[in-house]
């Protein structure tokens, strides 16, 4: 339970700590809430010569809106969300997503951008940021730039960051009125990973019909995680009655590639899928009418 | 002898004053040169009004602690813990536990699973209730830890403490260090108006009511293996009613 040797740096600023990647390459891998990486390096899954602590960086702990969208900085935790009166508010299926993540000791380090950084299918914060259409902010030495969330995993435990660069900042659009979304995940116990997730965000027309923004994300239901586009095709410009529910459901969990382990046979995790969009929708809607 | 009990009644017993004028908590414990009498004197210093002592310096002492010779990759880094600040020079994998346990003999702090599963580790760092097991020691240069040895205030226990003797909330009680600290960040969070997967309302941003279905959910990161989560509820609750 002893990981093995590392050198240990703690830049001061993103400028140093960006010049410290592109000089170290591979070798370095950046620790933020470490609440991921230090169990793996525990266990000698992972064992990177140096470890660049980006936790003395200051003023990248932020929650704000600007611009039009929800910005979560790189150091913000999993309990800031919790806390937090804008995430409360607007964006209540980040609450639901934050509060199944583990327990609260581990929320108190981890942080949001770290569950997309670490690129783990199994991680929660994914599927509802592909379902909110966010965007993440890398920098590196070569500047910033946006990269959709839809191809920010490009394979099991794989991200589009290079190695010199840093996940800065989530972007999320601020949803138009009549927006609601909900995370719904089915874990074993306390701590675990999902046996399934599902994260729906939808926005009702003047008729009460869903509009092209609907997002749907599935968590652990394959190598990457998945954006579950044919069912959010089926959604758009339906009313979302019962059996539109129940036909978008079952598309997802079509879409939806699980395999036999611990949690489950495949076959189960993928009716698993079918329950939870159902759920999630129906959850969603109720948002959408002014339910927390 | 009665050193134990007058140890527990004053920070510097009058009738031994010579024998325990000798005695540095910090440094003995930390040279690691403990004989078995020391020992005793020092669990008496820490369980005592001793542990009141600490809490309450403000001249921060520094501890100095022998270099790793062994170590490929050994940092310096200055510890705050129960108000002491203490110079380690460690490995960089010490995680913060082994830190607190192995360093400087802050023994109340238990090791359970070693992987952020049990919360046995539990510690406050700046008020944040954390798996010490899963933070490295380095990490934590400036910051403000709490152990369970800087809750009580000498012979006046911590009111959560009180509570875990009064409703039973313990068995074995290797996992009672870290369920107190957790449920001591609990009631702030819960003061604060944090919200829990069970809170109905997100809307409503004022204190929480900790019901005990709050209670269960929010110390889910703290496993007993004993089951005496019954007492440990019925502790948190009475304690949130006091505090």
């Amino acid at each position: 339970m002893i990981p093995r040797s590392f050198e240990y740096s703690a830049p001061g600023t993103l400028d140093e700590a960006v010049a410290l990647l592109q000089k170290l390459g591979s070798d370095a891998k950046i620790l933020s809430g470490g609440q991921s990486l230090i169990p793996m390096m525990k266990l000698r899954l992972a064992s990177p010569p140096h470890i660049v602590d980006i936790n003395r960086i200051p003023g990248l702990d932020y929650i704000t809106e600007k611009d039009g969208f929800l910005r979560i900085g790189a150091l913000v935790r999993e309990s800031d969300l919790e806390r937090s009166e804008l995430v409360r508010s607007r964006f209540p299926i980040l609450v639901d997503t934050t509060s199944v993540i583990a327990d609260p000791l581990v929320r108190n380090q981890a942080t949001v951008c770290g569950n997309l950084a670490h690129g783990d299918p199994a991680n929660d914060h994914p599927a509802t940021m592909l379902a909110l259409g966010a965007i993440v902010v890398a920098v590196g030495p070569r500047g910033e730039r946006d990269v959709p969330v839809e191809n920010f995993f490009p394979a099991l435990f794989t991200t589009a960051l290079e190695a010199d660069e840093i996940l800065r900042e989530i972007k999320i659009p601020i949803p138009p009125p009549s927006t609601g979304g909900a995370y719904l995940k089915l874990e074993r116990k306390v701590g675990d990973y999902a046996t399934a997730g599902v994260a729906v965000q939808i926005t009702l027309n003047n008729s009460g019909a869903c509009t092209a923004a609907a997002g749907i994300g599935l968590t652990n239901v394959g190598f990457t995680p998945i954006k579950a586009v044919k069912a959010e095709a089926f959604v758009k410009g339906k009313q979302l009655d019962q059996a539109a529910v129940k036909q978008a459901s079952e598309i997802a969990a079509g879409e939806s590639h699980p395999v036999d382990d611990i949690r489950g046979p495949a076959d189960y995790k993928r009716d698993l899928v079918r329950v939870l969009t159902a759920r999630a929708i129906v959850r969603a809607l109720e948002r959408v009418k002014g339910g927390v | 002898m009665t050193t134990e009990n007058s140890s527990r009644t004053s920070t510097v017993p009058e009738t031994d004053s010579e024998e325990y004028s000798s005695v540095n908590p910090a440094t003995d414990m930390i040279d690691c040169k403990l004989s078995r009498r020391d020992f005793v004197k020092t669990v008496g210093y820490f369980t005592g009004a001793g542990a009141l002592g600490l809490q309450l310096i403000s001249v921060e002492t520094i501890v100095e602690c022998a270099p790793l010779e062994f170590s490929a990759s050994a940092h310096t880094v200055e510890l705050t813990v129960n108000g002491l600040v203490h110079k380690l020079t460690m490995d960089t994998r010490v995680t913060l536990l082994d830190a607190l346990r192995e360093y400087l003999k802050l023994t109340g702090t238990k090791k359970g699973c070693d992987h952020g599963q049990c919360g046995a580790c539990t510690v406050l760092v700046n008020g944040r209730r954390i798996n010490s097991c899963l933070s490295l020691a380095v990490t934590h240069q400036g910051d403000q830890i709490t152990t369970i040895e800087g809750l009580s205030g000498g012979e006046e226990l911590h009111p959560l403490q009180t509570a875990f003797i009064e409703h039973d909330g313990f068995q074995c009680g290797y996992c009672t260090p870290g369920q107190i600290c957790s449920a001591v960040a609990l009631l702030e969070e819960a003061r604060r108006g944090d919200a829990s997967f069970v809170t109905p309302d997100l809307a409503h941003t004022g204190r929480v009511e900790l019901t005990p279905e709050e209670i269960r959910e929010r110390m889910s990161g703290n496993v007993c293996r004993c089951g005496a989560y019954p007492g440990i509820v019925q502790a948190v609750q009475t304690a949130s009613r006091t505090l």
